[in-house]
Order: C-alpha cells, then sequence, then structure tokens
C-alpha cells in the first residue's frame, strides 16, 4: 500500500488524529495528511527532534506521546522509519499507538535495488560465439 | 454498635476512597506529561516541570500550535 493510501485509512479509522507525517528511512518524509510543503516539513523535522531528544535520554525508545493541554504529539519508529502524528486532547493512548504502527507498517518499503538484467543466450547464439573463440 | 450502620460507614468510607481515586487520576490527566516507551516494553513517564519533559514539551508545543 501506498504512504497517501495508508495515511486516508488511518484518519479514516481514527478521528483524534489531526495531522500525519510519515518519514521514510532516508530521513524525508514519505507521506503526509497535510498538503503544504512547509506545514510536512514543519512537522517531520519536529518528530526528529522529539526521537532525538528522547534517545539522548533514554536510549531504545520505540515510541513517544507528549501530551499537552492543548493535544498530544506521536512518534512511533519501525525500523528507520516514523511515522508522527498530532491528535485532539486526552486521546485514547493506546488506540492510537495501535493504528499508527498499523499505518507504518502497511506503508510498502521502498523496493530493493533492482539486480542486473540476466544476459540470455540462445542456443544459435552460443554455437556462434564458440566458433568465433 | 448495630451492624447496619457499620455496612453503611464502610460503604461511606469506601465510596469516598473510590471518588478520591478518580478525582485524582483525572487532575493527573490533565498536566502535560511525556511518555517514552522501551523497545524492551518498558515506559517511562515524566510530568512537567521535570528536564525531561521540559526538553520534549516546547517541541510537542510548537507541532500543536500549527
Amino acid at each position: 500500500m501506498d504512504a497517501a493510501q495508508a495515511i486516508d485509512d488511518l484518519k479514516e479509522i481514527s478521528p483524534q488524529v489531526r495531522d500525519v507525517v510519515v518519514i521514510g528511512a532516508d530521513g524525508a518524509p514519505a507521506g503526509s495528511s497535510l498538503t503544504e510543503e512547509p506545514a510536512v516539513e514543519r512537522l517531520a523535522d519536529g518528530a526528529r527532534r522529539l526521537v532525538e531528544a528522547a534517545e539522548a535520554m533514554r536510549p531504545g525508545v520505540a515510541q513517544l506521546e507528549a501530551a499537552t493541554l492543548g493535544g498530544s504529539v506521536f512518534v512511533v519508529r519501525d525500523g528507520d522509519r516514523l511515522i508522527a502524528a498530532t491528535t485532539s486532547p486526552e486521546p485514547t493512548v493506546g488506540l492510537v499507538f495501535y493504528d499508527l504502527k498499523t499505518c507504518l507498517r502497511s506503508i510498502d518499503e521502498a523496493p530493493p535495488a533492482t539486480k542486473p538484467a540476466r544476459r540470455r543466450t540462445t542456443a544459435a547464439q552460443k554455437k556462434a560465439e564458440d566458433a568465433a573463440s | 454498635m448495630p451492624p447496619r450502620k457499620v455496612v453503611t460507614g464502610f460503604l461511606l468510607a469506601a465510596g469516598s476512597l473510590a471518588g478520591s481515586v478518580l478525582v485524582r487520576r483525572r487532575a493527573a490527566r490533565k498536566r502535560e506529561r511525556v511518555d517514552l516507551y522501551a523497545d524492551d516494553g518498558s515506559m517511562h513517564s515524566f510530568a512537567e516541570g521535570t528536564p525531561e519533559a521540559d526538553r520534549l514539551l516546547p517541541i510537542a508545543h510548537d507541532l500543536l500550535r500549527a
């Protein structure tokens, strides 16, 4: 599933979620519910800063919630990828984490580097090559 | 003391205890905090005013202001 579809599904099943951004293994935003590029960058940058600061305090952080009176910010890590979301105040924490993990895991990983195509040699070509050598 | 009064007193005490627990829980939820969940399943919660929360909460405020 691509990131846009996964984020649409997340927004549909989780009305508490406001804005979402998915950050790929390369550190760049791979998808978002936000439409404006600066807003996407801002959310992605904030998510990265949260994870870096959390990691500096407690190494091995897999997910975090920063709860404020105006809403919460969630960040979930899956390998090198991240998903971050803002929610309304007092969200159902377990449910939001579950939905974010499901969303992130449903997004296809970047396809592996393509192998060079194998050279096919027909019997006739092989005979010609053998004759030439 | 008649058993009925004992039961009433016990129920009142239990009710007020349960009420105070609920009020405390709601009050705790109203405070800002940061919860960090580690790979090993452990969780650390930092309430506002702690150095950890004071480092992370401004970033969250910034993101939620947008």
